[in-house]
């Protein structure tokens, strides 16, 4: 049973006589509210618990402003606040109680960390009395999360609360953008004290976009202009810079092949002529073998991380690497650079376009092309137009994409559903893919897309998600009744967590332990939480299916009973060099 | 590329914290931290941790931009042994008996110019400041008579270059 400290609180006039001044005397709940508010949250996720009740209640008082979120679990509203903040741009909000609320957040703080997501995070705590005393429900938040936060802080003074929120919202979206951790002590939301708000524009400490230097953008001008071969990788440093129409100017200008990373997805339409598709262990043969062929790669707002580059040891070793990019930490990180410019992609990429002429060396785009046909007859025409009985996840997403004309935003979980929505989805505008790429979180897909439509109420969101992926966070089918989230889910399911089964198969003999799934009728799950729902098993069904599915103005589930041993290639094995790409 | 001892001197805001926060990036990486050492500067509300690691010129240079990501640090540097002036400390505690009873005791607290801080009918304790390798020899010296006990603290350094490090800081602090 929760026990609530008992704590004297000041009568209902005495507090209203304080308003009345002009220092405002209120407690530190309210002062938590008022801050939100200051900083333009007016859509939080949460769950509520004995240490954040004093702030639940100041919620109830300003239900007009801020509209709180109920999610059914504290991972729901966090990969809610994710898909909420990638889709807006904006900061997503996340409160919940101390300890077990605390620790169910951890997994999305560590999501937000690696793939950069502005996220403010509150959490009650116990009493400051009680800190270090193995208290009920009091966990040590702040030092479980250090390594998976940009900023973490413990309050336990009511008066240290505006300028704490001011300065998290200000971390949280400068810069690289990342999750921070505001734990509050119960003490501290009750005490009182005078209030007032100033937004935070500056840490002494803290450079978040470091200086350009015009020289180095001038050098990198010159390696691109005088390259055979230059290709370019771009990754989610475009998009959180707001940079997507300088780099199309970029390699428009200059004339170049562009390759995104699987978080850059959608940073440049996919029919963009000079869109190479994904690189990566599951992206696209052209990109992924040319990258060993190219004399100048151009690497923008992207980490090299391990799953882009394969093994470091054959990676571009032929060619010259330049890296823009914010962060000078990932600067020779994984790959050895030979210009690095620092910056918002956005200003370099401006300082960097009118110095820079066009490739001529057609011969190089047909290489790309040539490339691109193999894999078109090999692998995409069979997966997207498929003879076999058995319907493919490819020719769902494809249907998807007729449907929406690549205007939704498509929102994946992790696995092959992840993998072949990157590879299949079109997108026409940029924060149209979100995904958990750095992390691989199984169970982002669903909260994510609910937070991802409630960010853009304007938008189309469909979610893909594996069967085993949907078990990991189904509960939040309750929030999408309760909140009325019109968002649409589709369910590709081949009873097997499909992605180690995958591996099992080409790595493992084929010992397929503990991947096989005995799954319930989610039809009838989902219709138990009043959402619309059907299921598809057969190619002349799907489109209907698919045509109803997003006509609904309500949120609208399809389960695609999909062929049970699909793989999804091109692939690099891990540890592979990326010119060793798979095609089967 | 070989590993050696680096010195990693980091400028940070006094909070609560860092230390974790610090700790982490080491150990994340599996590196050992030899030695730490916090301390307050010349400037105030500013800390200053001084890292000993035994790592690569690589592997420095990544922790150092690790470092300096966190949103309290001010600067971090590296040096090697031969661009600081470093020193470590160490006190021994050894039976008071043995002082006046082996001659030899008092030719190596000599030879090594360490220092006595405290005599009593129990035991004195000697304060010996100095490289590792001097503290080492003192107490090779020194445990063939028996040592009661033995602390030794962690590096402090200054570095033999100017570092302009106020300077730098107040630019960096307005
Ligand atoms: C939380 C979590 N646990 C385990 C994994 C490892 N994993 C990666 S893909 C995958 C299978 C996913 O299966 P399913 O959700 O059915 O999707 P499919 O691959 O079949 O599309 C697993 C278990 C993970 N990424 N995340």
């Amino acid at each position: 049973m929760e026990t609530i400290t008992k704590t004297k609180l000041p009568e209902k006039e005495v507090k209203q006589e304080f308003k009345k001044e002009t220092t405002v005397k209120i407690q530190g709940s309210e002062a938590v509210v008022r801050s939100l508010i200051e900083e333009g949250a007016d859509l939080i996720f949460g769950y509520p618990g004995g240490a954040i009740m004093p702030v639940y209640d100041e919620f109830y008082k300003v239900q007009d402003k801020i509209h709180h979120v109920l999610t059914r679990h504290e991972q729901g509203a966090i990969h809610a606040a994710q898909g909420f903040a990638r889709s807006s741009g904006k900061v997503g909000v996340v409160i919940a109680t101390s300890g077990p609320g605390a620790t169910n957040l951890i997994t999305g703080i560590a999501d937000a960390q690696i793939d950069s997501t502005p996220l403010v995070c509150i959490t009650g705590q116990v009493g400051s009395n009680l800190l270090g005393s193995d208290a009920f429900q009091e966990t040590d938040v702040v030092s479980i999360s250090t390594p998976v936060t940009k900023w973490n802080y413990q309050v336990t003074k009511a008066s240290e609360i505006p300028a704490v929120i001011a300065k998290a919202f200000y971390i949280a979206k400068s810069g690289r953008p990342g999750p921070v951790l505001i734990d509050i002590t119960k003490d501290a939301q009750f005490e009182e004290f005078d209030f007032s708000y100033k937004k935070c524009e500056k840490i002494r400490s803290y450079h978040p976009v470091p200086k350009m230097d015009p020289e180095k953008v001038k050098e990198a001008a010159d390696m691109i202009n005088k390259a055979k071969k230059p290709f370019v990788v771009f990754g989610q440093g475009v998009v959180l810079a707001q940079a997507e129409k300088e780099f199309k100017d970029f390699i428009e200008k200059a004339d170049i092949p562009a390759a995104s990373t699987l978080l850059g997805l959608s940073a440049l339409p996919t029919d963009h002529n000079l869109n190479m598709g994904m690189v990566g262990m599951h992206g696209h043969y052209a990109p992924n073998v040319l990258t060993n062929e190219c004399d100048v790669l151009i690497a923008i707002g992207m980490r090299f991380d391990d799953r882009v580059t394969g093994s470091l040891d054959t990676y571009a070793k032929q060619a010259k690497i330049i890296h823009f990019d914010i962060d000078p930490a990932e600067i020779d990180k994984n790959v050895k650079t030979d210009i690095a410019v620092l910056g918002t992609v956005k200003e370099t990429l401006a300082e960097l376009i009118p110095m820079i002429d066009k490739n001529k060396n057609q011969k190089w785009h047909q290489e790309f092309h040539d490339l691109r046909k193999i894999e078109y007859d090999r692998i995409i025409h069979p997966q997207t137009k498929p003879t076999q009985e058995k319907l493919t996840m490819g020719e769902v997403i494809a249907a998807v994409n007729e449907q929406t004309n690549g205007d939704a935003i498509l929102v994946s979980d992790v696995g092959q559903n992840q993998m072949m929505t990157s590879r299949y989805g079109k997108f026409n505008t940029t924060k149209s893919k979100i995904t958990s790429g750095g992390l691989g979180t199984m169970g982002f897909g669903l909260p994510a897309a609910m937070g991802a439509k409630l960010g853009r109420p304007d938008r189309e969101v469909v979610a893909f998600i594996g069967d085993g992926g949907f078990q990991m966070t189904i509960q939040e089918l309750g929030t999408i009744m309760q909140t009325k989230i019109p968002v649409k889910i589709v369910v590709l399911n081949n009873e097997f967590l499909g992605m180690v089964r995958q591996w099992q198969e080409l790595f493992f003999d084929r010992r397929y332990a503990s991947t096989v799934m005995t799954n319930p009728d989610f039809v009838k799950i989902v219709e138990g939480y009043g959402i619309k729902a059907q299921r598809v098993s057969k190619r002349e069904n799907l489109k209907d299916a698919i045509a109803d599915m997003i006509a609904s103005e309500d949120a609208y589930f399809v389960e695609v009973i999909v062929e049970k041993e699909e793989n999804v290639f091109p692939m690099i094995p891990s540890g592979a060099s990326v010119s060793d790409v798979r095609l089967k | 590329m070989e590993k050696q001892l680096y010195t990693i001197s980091v400028y940070t805001e006094n909070n609560l914290g860092l230390l974790n926060r610090i700790a982490t990036i080491f150990l994340k990486r599996h590196v050992n931290i030899e030695s730490l050492t916090v301390s307050s500067t010349e400037i105030e509300h500013v800390s200053r941790f001084i890292i000993v690691a035994y790592i690569t010129e690589d592997e420095v240079k990544k922790i150092i931009k690790q470092i300096e990501k966190q949103i309290e640090v001010i600067k971090a540097f590296y040096h090697t042994n031969d661009e600081a002036i470093y020193l470590q400390s160490a006190l021994f505690k050894v039976k008071s008996e043995l002082l006046f009873e082996k001659r030899q005791i008092q030719n190596i607290i000599k030879k090594s110019n360490a220092r006595i801080v405290t005599v009593n009918p129990e035991f004195f304790v000697l304060e010996k400041s100095g490289r590792k390798e001097e503290i080492e020899e003192l107490y090779d010296g020194l445990a063939e008579y028996g040592i009661m006990q033995f602390v030794r603290s962690g590096r402090i350094s200054v570095t033999k270059e100017e570092m302009k490090i106020t300077e730098l800081l107040e630019k960096e602090l307005v």
